[in-house]
């Protein structure tokens, strides 16, 4: 078979690659190449080396060793019976290609997924092969997240996680039904294993380190996972307990949504509307309310409606906040740590400045209005030395008063 | 300059900084005038190609001397974070805002904490945005490579700072880059590294800079590919990649013209991909008025008629068949040719009364090629069948059966949405998501193009098929 050129190539599996949200860089380990033969580094910090009009960070050089695939699986532009055009990579392009963005800084390294070639096997051997020469051959240590292929062989996975940051397998649908139905070559259990295969030598290796210097780093970025939001009819409630469910059981670093976006050559089982893009990004918020602002699941739940819908004209921790008025005002002199995280408006950043700049003075308003991005937006929640929402939290119409603009701004989304 | 102003400065002190980015050299000043109890109100700190810089020549250069007995100044932690980073800001008025802060510092030690008061909100600032500036140095900063008579490659890159983080950011590159060798050309300075020395050089322009690298052409590829369309948000683009760096980042071209065809790229997608949001057919009447006008596949353009199911709106069982064929066109009825009578004597050999079972097709129009007369059957595509399944869908909705028996690959496939081997699968349910169960079987015009014993054993298989499915409908009840 006569490859085509580099360049057409590239652009098919990279354009086969974009339906993953994944493109972080963070959080592995340290280290440099002043010791080494090759170039990469890693500073704990990830670096998004451009945007696309997307919106989304280009990090990683993400690709497909190919998009040929034995699967098929609907909401996918490479399942079988899909009539995109097709091409492969070798290892060793791959290779070269990542080494030769790295020079030019273009990227902090590299992603790799592929469809299923052969059989599971097969394909993970080739992705493992392919980080394997850029970390032995080339003594690179830039980034590499791989995708691991749940059914695949655990001794080939396991090499994975040696050579890679990061590993990750895509539970792509948050119920069990919407896999059978969109995905019938995949099997939630089997994914759920292999996460969990995953976790215990990712706990392991952690393990081992403690006790012995040398014991080799297995990947120190952890694991993450992706689910598509709007295929199937899964509705918030039950993505976020799903997801909190994943950051519980299989300690995952990150849960990503993808909100299903029409693709190529789209199977006709998928007669869908696309969901709009602002739910995806009320499922992060409510996701960073989980991680980050003391909500559990089920708090996150009750801001939904009886569908289990998240409004989408206001964030999910302003629909708790009118929904739960008694826990307001919140005295920002006073309130502990957990209460400021309540209030809508306030993040964690304001919330620090607060609780430091307190010590120093009585909080008036005015003082409040520098530490936080909109003091309107939080008037209605608080108590300052000065200022006390009267029978504010009372009113009917305070979602008018602290979101008036919100209709305005999803037809902004919407175009 | 008039003379009065001369005299106003008389008593003032001037402090020419050598550089303006060494924090360690403001902090050896500060120091010695902080210990000699010189008010803030009194300096005027001048950097190097600064407009300040004789504006004040007639200032007093000389340092106060101190008592080396004087208290040195303390200062927490926190202040020597922020006045590092603070200290490479462009902002002239940066040297006297550290030493204000430095000196308020010292009758209130706690000062940092207070993120309300506006010299703590200047400085954190300051620091913060040349954090920013330095991130994305390491970020947007783009090398290429240039021939060199000696061996090996050579990279130079092109960076425009907006303010003084050249010299700190070297590390970063010497540390990522240390095997290769490479400058970095900027309007404030220049770094060259030979792969074992650090050299710093003086200013360059951007004519001093290769203008581009064969790289960038896969790179630009890259960029756009990766890129999807469906999801324009160009504001979270511009918030973390701003227009003032695009010029001199070779993907930034493509910007506008991938913004300016996302939208008919999306449009394209999905009308090619028949995603039209319709709503179910919630009456089997209504879905055979819509399969009557349905073009949502290739089949349509060969203009046969619809074929739609027959039976009791609540059927417990429900046969799937492949596609009407010739005489099913014609009379627009399921099951009525030859494989449909074929089908009638081994329903009634089961027991099964098809009367009372919904009958139907995975696919709803004839699909055939005309030789001469005669049109000639041909088997739907995985497309076809994928497309038609929101039909099949819509009547199992409908119907809800308490027992599918669907024959032939194709008609597992509608149900199951993949396609499943006829023999492995026969013989047994298959849970469906509704609770319903699944049976395999295969398509009665398989048996009639068999012959011989092969066709026997066929038959038989059909047969005991069959009866297992009559036997678990009476079980399910």
């Amino acid at each position: 078979m006569a490859h085509k050129p580099v360049l057409e190539r590239l652009k098919i599996l990279a354009d086969a690659a974009k339906y993953d949200a994944s493109c972080a860089s963070s959080g592995t380990a340290k280290r440099d190449s002043q010791n080494g033969k090759g170039i990469g580094s890693t500073e704990g910090m990830g670096i998004c080396h451009a945007y696309a009009p997307d919106g989304r960070c280009i990090s990683l050089l993400k690709l497909l060793l190919t998009n040929h695939c034995v699967f098929d699986c609907h909401y996918c532009v490479n399942r079988k019976s899909s009539n995109v055009e097709r091409a492969r990579f070798a290892p060793q392009e791959v290779a070269d290609l990542t080494l030769a963005f790295y020079k030019r800084n273009y990227i902090e390294g590299l992603f790799l997924s592929s469809g299923i070639i052969r059989n599971s096997d097969h394909t993970m051997e080739q992705l493992v092969e392919t980080a394997r020469i850029l970390r032995k051959e080339h003594d690179f240590r830039g980034y590499i997240h791989l995708k691991t292929i749940p059914d695949a062989d655990p001794g080939i996975v396991r090499q994975a996680g040696l050579y890679a940051d990061r590993v990750s397998i895509n539970v792509e649908l948050p119920t069990e039904a919407g896999l059978n139905r969109l995905a019938p070559d995949k099997d939630a259990g089997v994914i759920d294993g292999a996460m969990n295969t995953m976790k215990q030598a990712i706990v392991e290796a952690k393990d081992a380190r403690k006790r012995f210097r040398h014991a080799p780093r297995y990947a120190p970025a952890g694991q993450s996972t992706q689910m598509i939001v709007g295929a199937d009819g899964a509705n918030d409630a039950e993505i976020v307990n799903r997801a909190s469910t994943l950051y519980g059981q299989h300690r995952l670093r990150r849960v990503y949504y993808s909100a299903f976006s029409p693709i190529p050559d789209a199977s006709a089982v998928l007669p869908l509307k696309r969901p709009p893009l602002i739910r995806e990004h009320r499922l992060y918020q409510s996701d960073w309310l989980i991680r980050f602002y003391g909500f559990s699941s089920a708090e996150v739940a009750q801001a939904a409606d009886h569908h289990g819908m998240l409004p989408l004209d206001i964030d999910p921790k302003l629909a708790w906040a009118l929904k739960f008025r008694e826990h307001f005002p919140v005295d920002l002199n006073r309130a502990p740590k957990e209460a400021l995280l309540r209030v809508p408006g306030l993040g964690t950043r304001g919330v620090a400045q607060i609780l430091s700049a307190r010590r120093h003075r009585v909080l008036r308003l005015d003082d409040v209005a520098k530490l936080t991005v909109s003091v309107a937006k939080i008037k209605p929640f608080v108590v300052a030395a000065d200022w006390r929402p009267v029978l504010f939290t009372d009113r009917a119409d305070l979602k008018n008063i602290v979101a008036p603009d919100c209709n305005r701004q999803l037809e902004l989304f919407a175009a | 300059m008039t003379v009065q102003q001369h005299v106003m400065l008389d008593g003032c002190h001037v402090l020419p900084m050598s550089a303006p980015d060494d924090f360690a050299e403001w902090r050896d000043h500060a120091r010695q005038l902080v210990m000699a109890g010189v008010l803030p109100d009194l300096i005027v700190w001048t950097e190097p190609g600064g407009e300040s810089a004789d504006l004040f020549s007639h200032g007093d250069r000389s340092l106060p001397i101190t008592d080396s007995h004087g208290l040195q100044p303390r200062v927490p932690r926190r202040f020597i974070e922020i006045a590092k980073a603070a200290v490479m800001h462009c902002d002239p008025e940066r040297f006297g805002l550290l030493y204000r802060v430095l000196w308020r510092l010292q009758s209130k030690p706690r000062l940092m904490e207070d993120a309300a008061d506006p010299d703590v909100r200047a400085l954190v600032d300051m620091a913060r945005t040349v954090r920013r500036d330095i991130h994305k140095m390491r970020a947007f900063l783009r090398f290429r490579e240039v021939e060199r008579d000696d061996e090996g490659e050579y990279f130079v890159a092109w960076f425009e700072p907006f303010h003084h983080i050249l010299r700190h950011n070297a590390g970063f590159f010497v540390r990522r880059f240390v095997n290769m060798r490479w400058s970095i050309l900027t309007p404030r300075g220049s770094l060259h590294w030979d792969g074992e020395r650090l050299r710093e050089g003086p200013a360059a322009t951007k004519v001093d800079a290769p203008n581009g690298d064969p790289m960038e052409e896969l790179w630009r590829g890259y960029y756009a590919s990766i890129f999807n369309p469906a999801r324009l948000k160009t504001r979270a683009m511009l918030s973390e990649m701003p227009r003032k760096y695009w010029k001199n980042m070779p993907e930034a071209q493509l910007i506008p013209q991938l913004i300016a065809g996302a939208q008919a790229r999306e449009v394209a997608m999905v009308k090619a991909g028949a995603m039209e949001d319709a709503e179910r057919p919630g009456t089997l009447e209504a879905v055979a008025d819509a399969i009557e006008t349905c073009a949502r596949c290739p089949i349509a353009e060969l203009h046969t008629h619809a074929v739609p199911g027959e039976g009791p709106v609540h059927a417990r069982l429900m046969i799937v068949g492949e596609q009407p064929g010739d005489q099913e066109d014609w009379q627009r009825r399921v099951f009525v040719g030859p494989a449909g009578q074929l089908l009638n004597v081994h329903l009634a050999r089961a027991g099964i009364d098809r009367s009372a079972a919904y009958v139907t097709n995975a696919v709803k129009h004839f699909k055939f090629v005309q030789r001469g007369k005669r049109r000639l059957h041909q088997n739907p595509s995985a497309r076809e069948i994928d497309t038609c399944r929101w039909w099949i869908e819509s009547e199992r909705a409908i119907v809800r059966p308490k027992l599918v028996l669907a024959m032939g690959a194709s008609a597992a496939r509608s149900v199951l949405g993949r396609t499943v081997s006829i023999g492995k699968t026969r013989g047994r349910p298959i849970p469906l998501e509704d609770g319903s169960e699944l049976w395999v079987t295969a398509h009665p015009s398989y048996l009639l193009r068999l012959e011989g014993a092969g066709r026997e054993k066929q038959m038989r298989l059909f047969d005991a098929d069959l009866a297992a499915a009559a036997a678990r409908l009476s079980e399910l009840a």
